[in-house]
């Protein structure tokens, strides 16, 4: 059997060896991991999509677990829609949602097509950067339960959008933003050809009206870029004004409206300079800083979205002993619910009765199912997994732990970084300095020569403006966060990659971070003449009616397509069934050995896996032991790679866990990692964190769960799984979002080339203010020449950081190769 | 030189036009997205259901 190494046609993972399904793709067959993938795949390649895996540049997102039709029946409610949706012409209605797992235009092309295929659909459009997609359909020919599923279908979960308004308030600043930019931008090019003339005619003669004329031009192009283009300055600055603070806006309005007027009053008497050009550069470039760094605060904003759509948006209520559907919104602390197996909790609260087993992974990260008896807490947005349970609201809206956890985050993002929050400081005081300075200028030139006292003092206002000492930082910050953002690696607390150029030591997580935290089936091996395949289906259809963690690795893998009877479970052993009249039991070796006359062949893998963390699960009936089933939760591919990166770059590995010793053992043997500690609390873990700290280490945390939160917070730099829990993303200054630890090393080195650049910058925008004020304030700088000055200044700012952004292309993956079914089969 | 007179004026006209072609552009979401529309034209054509053209142009 060739099957081990080959990945899945679909999501690129590889293929638990022993195990064979097919999906059948354009009359081959192609070998895929799970039956999710199976579903999936085929849905896609039967709706004539298939030209998705031709396109696509990264693998899909592994399906899981088959699509769940029923999970959006929900939304065909109508007052349900009517809550989400928004009404469009002609009666029709629309809808943003996020897609999890879109990761590439191919993917985007694939849920725009899959859409646009279902009639009743109007208008749809896909935002890769985003992951979202707005969906224009007519409710009398379709419904959005069908839609959702259809997403569903082609391997793009999505998760409907309430909170719609933010992310079209953010879409219209950056469409505000962009106009007024190119406002600037053409207004800014029209000037400097006029200057030039203008320029060339002080030196060599002009016609007296000609001159006239090109500076009436001037200003008839100036004024809407000082007006409209300059508008979000004179609000910032008006806003700062009126809270008795001073902003860079301050300086910034003072020397555009300054300039500004003295020229249109010189271009209308005719007399003296004028400076239109100086001002529309002044407007372009600030605005362009401007403009970059919103781009980069919008794109961690969608985080927050992602956290927030784990609440489910209707629930079960209560009262007087009628069970009603109500709308999450409507739930009241003290109400009643009941939340079947299945569904996601609506809002905290307490059990009151059920023994349900609740799957909290988005809020812990821990992957194993935590039982909720009478009495405990359960939260909103995580999971219940086993029977029905009814719960004592108490806390609903923005009072649950999950909101709690979004509100932090999104008051996280409203901060400005460290550094820049510095570099602004600094701009502040200097700007002081140069107000009191040019008014020094003002006055002695005044006295010395009237005529040349306001060139000479808009020369030192303009060319020492610290908007290159200001530009310095952000650009940096942005260009390395736009570079890291197309690699998959989110900065939700840009100050992180100053530490990161100084991190000396990396602690990791081990459960879900150096492995996937997930239980899986690695290996099958089949007695007799039962075949591995027929094995795996008999134990999904045993474990499908148990709770245990380890049966979700087997209902991943094989369908269930018998019907097991009389399912008993066995506590701590395993369980036992009967499948079209046979008897069969599933477990530990004795369990599933003890019903036949023969014991199962001990293995000697089995004696080494025991102490490695692995674990094995038997299958046996009447006759003996049947199959046995190899679990891991498997090392992540790229885990020993990335350690040996780090290490390449000076920064030791070490592994902190709360599992147990020879498990941790095995994962740090098999990264290449020497220290490692085994069976610590979170506090433990936050004691080794301190320790290391305390030799002056700057410590780099990667985790996934809550258990990794103290440890995360207390790291001077957190970096958390894209798909972990909640809790860990919002104490983690770093996401990787492609779920691949790849990107790591390459990060580091960004945030140590960010560092390099960002100490040039300020270099050099220091150094040229100090150099150019005295040559002004004596007169020897035009303020044309002081406007170039400045904004060459900038300019060199801004494209020394934009070198950041270049570096190399993401890295693509290699497309998973369609081999042929021959191989396999 | 007087031909500036007219030339400039002309050249305004031009830039105006442009600004207007930036700002539709940009109230129609045609700078969104940057990414996704390159692949449309990588797809293989195929006849589109019967019924679809025309629901999509009394939509529009």
């Amino acid at each position: 059997m060739s099957a081990g190494a080959e990945p899945c046609f679909h999501c690129g993972e590889p293929i638990p060896r022993g195990l064979v399904i097919h999906a059948r793709i354009a009359g081959r067959d192609e070998p895929v991991c799970c039956h999710g993938c199976k579903a999936v795949a085929e849905f896609i390649s039967g709706a004539g999509l298939g030209d998705y895996y031709k396109y696509r540049d990264t693998s899909s997102t592994r399906a899981d677990e088959p699509p769940r039709p029923d999970r959006w029946s929900a939304y065909d409610r109508p007052e349900l829609v009517e809550r989400l949706t928004r009404a469009e012409p002609n009666g029709a209605r629309s809808i943003t949602v996020l897609l999890e797992g879109l990761r590439c235009a191919a993917c985007s092309w694939l849920a725009d097509k899959a859409l646009s295929l279902q009639s009743g659909v109007l208008d749809v459009s896909v935002n890769p950067a985003t992951a979202r997609a707005r969906l224009v359909w007519d409710p009398g020919k379709v419904r959005l339960g069908d839609l959702l599923r259809v997403l569903e279908h082609v391997g793009l979960r999505p998760h409907p959008l309430a909170g719609e308004p933010s992310e079209q308030m953010a879409l219209l600043e950056r469409r505000d933003a962009l106009k007024r930019l190119a406002v600037a931008g053409f207004g800014n090019m029209q000037v400097m050809m006029f200057a030039v003339p203008l320029y060339f005619g002080e030196a060599t003669g002009i016609d007296p009206t000609m001159r006239e004329y090109m500076r009436l031009v001037s200003m008839l192009v100036s004024i809407p870029v000082a007006l409209y283009s300059g508008w979000p300055f004179y609000r910032g600055a008006w806003v700062a004004l009126r809270s008795r603070s001073i902003s860079m806006d301050v300086p910034v309005s003072l020397g555009i409206i300054l300039a500004f007027v003295a020229s249109v009053w010189n271009a209308l008497t005719g007399r003296g300079e004028v400076y239109f050009d100086s001002v529309t550069m002044f407007v372009f470039f600030l605005g362009l800083g401007r403009y970059i760094e919103m781009i980069a605060r919008h794109r961690a904003g969608s985080v927050a979205d992602a956290l927030a759509r784990l609440a489910p948006m209707t629930a079960r209520r209560v009262r007087n002993g009628v069970t009603e559907d109500v709308q999450a919104m409507d739930i009241a602390v003290g109400d009643e619910l009941v939340v079947r197996a299945g569904e996601v909790f609506a809002a905290d609260g307490i059990v009151l009765d059920g023994e349900g087993r609740v799957d909290e992974s988005m809020l812990t990260g821990e992957s194993n199912a935590t039982p909720k008896p009478p009495g405990a807490r359960v939260h909103q947005g995580t999971h219940n997994l086993a029977t029905p349970v009814r719960v004592r609201v108490t806390a609903v809206a923005g009072n649950t732990v999950l909101s709690g956890i979004v509100a932090l985050l999104e008051r996280a993002q409203a901060e400005r970084p460290r550094l820049a929050k510095a570099a602004d400081r600094a701009a502040a005081w200097f700007l002081g300095r140069i107000l009191v300075g040019a008014a020094i200028v003002f006055a002695v030139w005044w006295f010395v020569d009237p005529t040349r006292a306001f060139a000479a003092t808009l020369a030192v206002l303009v060319v020492t403006c610290p908007c290159a000492l200001s530009l310095a930082t952000p650009t940096a910050l942005a260009a390395t966060t736009a570079a890291l953002a197309r690699r998959g690696v989110l900065v939700a607390h840009t100050d992180a990659i100053e530490s990161l150029s100084k991190a000396t030591h990396v602690l990791w997580d081990k459960t879900g971070t150096l492995t996937k935290g997930l239980v899986r089936v690695e290996d099958v091996r089949a007695y007799g003449d039962v075949t591995s395949q027929q094995a795996l289906e008999w134990a999904a259809s045993l474990e499908q009616l148990s709770e245990h963690p380890i049966a979700r690795a087997f209902t991943v893998t094989g369908a269930p397509t018998v019907r097991a009877s009389s399912v008993e479970v066995h506590a701590g052993r395993g369980l036992e069934g009967r499948i079209e009249g046979r008897l069969l039991r599933i477990g530990t070796r004795e369990f599933a050995g003890d019903l036949g006359a023969v014991a199962a062949p001990a293995d000697e893998a089995e004696a080494v896996s025991d102490a490695s963390g692995e674990s094995w699960v038997y299958l046996g009936d009447e006759s003996g032991p049947l199959a046995a089933f190899r679990l891991t939760d498997p090392l992540r591919p790229e885990a020993g790679r990335v350690v040996a990166g780090l290490a390449r770059l000076g920064l030791p590995s070490e592994i902190v866990s709360g599992d147990e010793a020879g498990a941790v053992a095995r994962i740090a043997e098999r990264c290449g990692i020497e220290r490692q500690s085994a069976r610590l609390a979170p506090q433990d873990k936050l004691e080794r964190l301190k320790a290391l700290q305390r030799g002056s280490a700057v410590v780099v945390a990667v985790g996934d769960g809550i258990n990794d939160a103290p440890l995360l917070r207390g790291a001077d730099v957190s970096v958390a799984m894209g798909r972990g829990s909640a809790l860990a993303q919002t104490s983690a200054d770093l996401i990787l979002v492609r779920e691949s630890l790849d990107e790591l090393p390459h990060t580091v080195e960004l945030a140590r080339r960010t560092q390099r650049i960002i100490r040039q910058n300020l270099g050099w925008a220091i150094g040229y203010n100090l150099a150019a004020l005295p040559l002004a304030a004596l007169g020897f700088v035009p303020p044309w020449l002081a406007a170039i000055g400045m904004s060459l200044s900038s300019v060199v700012v801004v494209l020394n950081a934009m070198r950041l952004s270049r570096g190399a292309p993401p890295q693509r993956r290699p497309g998973v190769p369609a081999s042929p079914q021959a191989e396999a089969a | 030189m007087e031909i500036l007179y007219i030339m400039i004026p002309l050249g305004l006209v031009l830039v105006a036009f442009g600004l207007w072609a930036f700002f539709w552009a940009t109230g129609t979401g045609q700078f969104d997205d940057l990414d996704s529309p390159g692949w449309t034209v990588l797809e293989d054509d195929k006849a589109p259901p019967p019924d679809e053209p025309a629901q999509k142009d009394e939509s529009r």
